[in-house]
């Protein structure tokens, strides 16, 4: 019985091929939409959050200013001194990191590469979880020295060196020579789209002395001590900060403290909230692809009826014409639902891979997507013959 | 002959429509058929032949007066239960034939025999069978809309014939085709009745055709007008 009706659904399916190629593409158009935009905006977010958890999940930012971002509304900038106070004064400061930075075109033989050269002390690596693939940091004598080393992010590596050893070589930074001594390993794309790969990375006093000219720090990042309260350490470090900066009881901070969770939050909610809103394309791209479907069903109802008229007419019952109907509009949306399914695997794959962001398959909207668009299927498959096969046989062969 | 009838219609009325635009088809039909019989239906068109077929066919029912096939009472029967005397007790051939589009001739034929649950193999031995009775050996492949009007007759008829029906009902099974062909079909039909005892009952305006059966009526405007035996059979 089962047997004979997949029989009768699988013929009905190839005899009317292009109604059937229509009502698949259909369902294949609006599962792969949704598939594909739910998939990649949660490979953003989650690429977003990766690189956040990569910095170490303990930093505080601190930066001169009000503004969210690099420069500064007016507000002077930090000195050296106050590195050291909080060295001192606060303890569960791990590490504190200075950085001054500055773009600059760097060069080595016949290659040049713009980039950012940042100076900063060896708790930069520290504080920002940054290890090296070869080479070394910097010795005390480097830094106190303002020697001309330099540790290079990998892209600048791959530019400047290709395959070969940077270790040891010479690059021009504008117009100073500069040896170098480690190269870090990648951390890939950064969360805000900006590469954390491509950076120099060379002593504070260095940066100060060849390329800025002042005695400036213009931000710097403090790691918070393993088990000590995040909150806590802000407020001692605003305090401090307030004191050292002398700001008076009613004014404002003329600087900001950032923590990484603060952070990851902005970052990840504008994320979702893009996420979203490809989504909701992706979801009226779903109905559309449904109302073709109801389109497709409605015109052949005509036809359809006939069909359950002569069926009907030859001894078939309403419940056998019903579950062939049932089983040829399952199998048609779920050919379609698999197929939009595998689609959009392999088209977010490649997206992914070619937005740089990672690729996760999210069970929960490929299986919602798959009911819905099978539910259609079976809607717009399965009512109208439920009418059809209700009525007298000589009626349904009659209908026009 | 047997002391019931196989099939006996007494009071049948029809009346399509309702209110002002009801429309009185039959009004009032009486009539017995014996097991074995082969009849034919005349009357001028709209007399209400098709109507009285579709009603013996167990495709629609009567609005008034009482059907008795094989002693059992029609009009008492759920939907299912008239869909299964169809399938196991009926074989119609519809006027304008009925067949499913954009299907072969063979799977046409097979229907019927999908839905009383035959084996592949007998089932498509059958339909060949069936197809090269009514003389469409060769043209199995071919879908209606590549076969001619007498071809598509000869597949609803095989289709009909193909599960060897009880009963075969036949609205004007030759109305397509040419005379030579319709005398092949004919005597088919005929062989079918005596040979197997298929009870027959074939709706035609031809006194050609009406002259291979046994009994005759005519109908006039929803009545049963005249009913002659040949008398040659008897
Ligand atoms: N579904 C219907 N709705 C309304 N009237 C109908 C319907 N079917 C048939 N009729 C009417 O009933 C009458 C009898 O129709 P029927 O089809 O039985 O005629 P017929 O004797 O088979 O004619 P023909 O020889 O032309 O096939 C006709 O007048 C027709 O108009
Ligand atoms: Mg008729």
């Amino acid at each position: 019985m089962f047997w004979n009706t997949l029989l009768l659904s699988l013929r009905a399916i190839r005899r009317n091929l292009m109604r059937s190629f229509l009502t698949v593409l259909g369902i294949v158009i609006g599962v792969a939409a949704v598939v594909v935009m739910v998939t990649l905006g949660n490979g953003a977010t989650k690429s977003v959050s990766d690189q956040i958890s990569s910095m170490g999940s303990n930093l505080l930012m601190v930066m001169p200013g009000q503004r969210f971002g690099p420069g500064s509304d007016a507000a002077p900038s930090f000195k050296s001194a106050d590195i050291d106070a909080i060295k001192s004064q606060i303890s569960s400061a791990e590490w504190v990191a200075p950085i001054t930075g500055k773009s600059a075109t760097t060069v080595y033989q016949s290659k040049n590469w713009p980039t950012v050269v940042s100076g900063t002390t060896n708790d930069y690596f520290h504080a920002g979880n940054w290890e090296l693939s070869a080479g070394r940091m910097f010795t005390d004598a480097e830094e106190r020295g303002g020697k001309a080393v330099c540790v290079i992010g990998e892209t600048v590596r791959q530019k400047l060196f290709g395959r070969q050893n940077p270790v040891g070589s010479e690059i021009r930074v504008k117009e100073f020579s500069c040896e170098v001594v480690g190269v870090l390993k990648s951390k890939g794309q950064s969360g805000m789209g900006s590469d954390q790969d491509d950076s120099i990375i060379m002593p504070l006093r260095t940066v100060q002395r060849r390329l800025t000219g002042t005695q400036d720090v213009s931000r710097f990042t403090v790691s918070v001590r393993k088990g000590a309260s995040i909150d806590a350490a802000t407020k001692q470090l605003t305090l401090l900060l307030r004191e050292r900066r002398k700001i008076g009881e009613n004014e404002e901070d003329d600087f900001r403290v950032m923590d990484t969770r603060q952070i990851t939050q902005t970052l990840t909610s504008t994320t979702k909230i893009l996420t979203m809103l490809l989504s909701a394309v992706a979801a009226v791209s779903l109905l559309v692809g449904g109302i073709g479907i109801m389109n497709i069903m409605l015109v052949s109802v005509t036809e359809r009826t006939r069909e359950i008229g002569i069926r009907l007419a030859i001894g078939a019952l309403e419940r056998e014409v019903l579950l062939q109907f049932l089983v040829e509009a399952v199998v048609l949306s779920s050919m379609g639902g698999i197929v939009g399914i595998v689609l959009a695997t392999l088209s977010s794959m490649a997206l992914a891979h070619a937005m740089n962001i990672p690729y996760l398959f999210d069970v929960k909207i490929n299986l919602l997507s798959f009911l819905f668009s099978a539910a259609i299927g079976v809607i717009f498959g399965y009512f109208p013959a439920r009418r059809a096969a209700g009525l007298n046989p000589i009626d349904a062969l009659r209908h026009e | 002959m047997s002391a019931s009838p196989l099939i006996s219609l007494s009071g049948i009325t029809k009346t399509y429509g309702r209110g002002h635009a009801a429309f009185q088809a039959l009004k009032g039909i009486d009539l017995e058929i014996d097991s074995g019989d082969f009849l034919a239906i005349m009357g001028p068109s709209g007399s209400g032949k098709s109507t009285t077929m579709n009603i013996l066919g167990c495709l629609d029912t009567p609005t008034s007066g009482s059907y008795r096939l094989k002693d059992v009472q029609v009009e008492r029967l759920e939907r299912s239960q008239r869909a299964l005397l169809r399938r196991h007790c009926l074989g119609f051939v519809f006027q304008g034939f009925n067949l499913l589009p954009r299907t072969t001739a063979l799977e046409n034929v097979e229907l019927p025999l999908i839905y009383r649950g035959e084996p592949a193999s007998s089932r498509h031995e059958a339909a060949r069978a069936a197809l090269a009775q009514v003389g469409l050996k060769g043209w199995e492949s071919h879908t209606p809309a590549e076969l001619s009007g007498g071809q598509q007759q000869r597949v609803a008829i095989a289709r009909a014939i193909v599960t060897r029906p009880e009963v075969l009902l036949a609205d004007e099974p030759t109305g397509n085709l040419d005379t030579r062909t319709s005398r092949e079909i004919m005597e088919l039909i005929v062989s079918l009745n005596e040979k197997l005892g298929i009870t027959v009952l074939m709706v035609t305006h031809e006194p050609d055709i009406a002259a291979y059966a046994r009994r005759v009526v005519h109908f006039v405007d929803g009545f049963l007008e005249s009913d002659e035996r040949k008398r040659e059979i008897l």
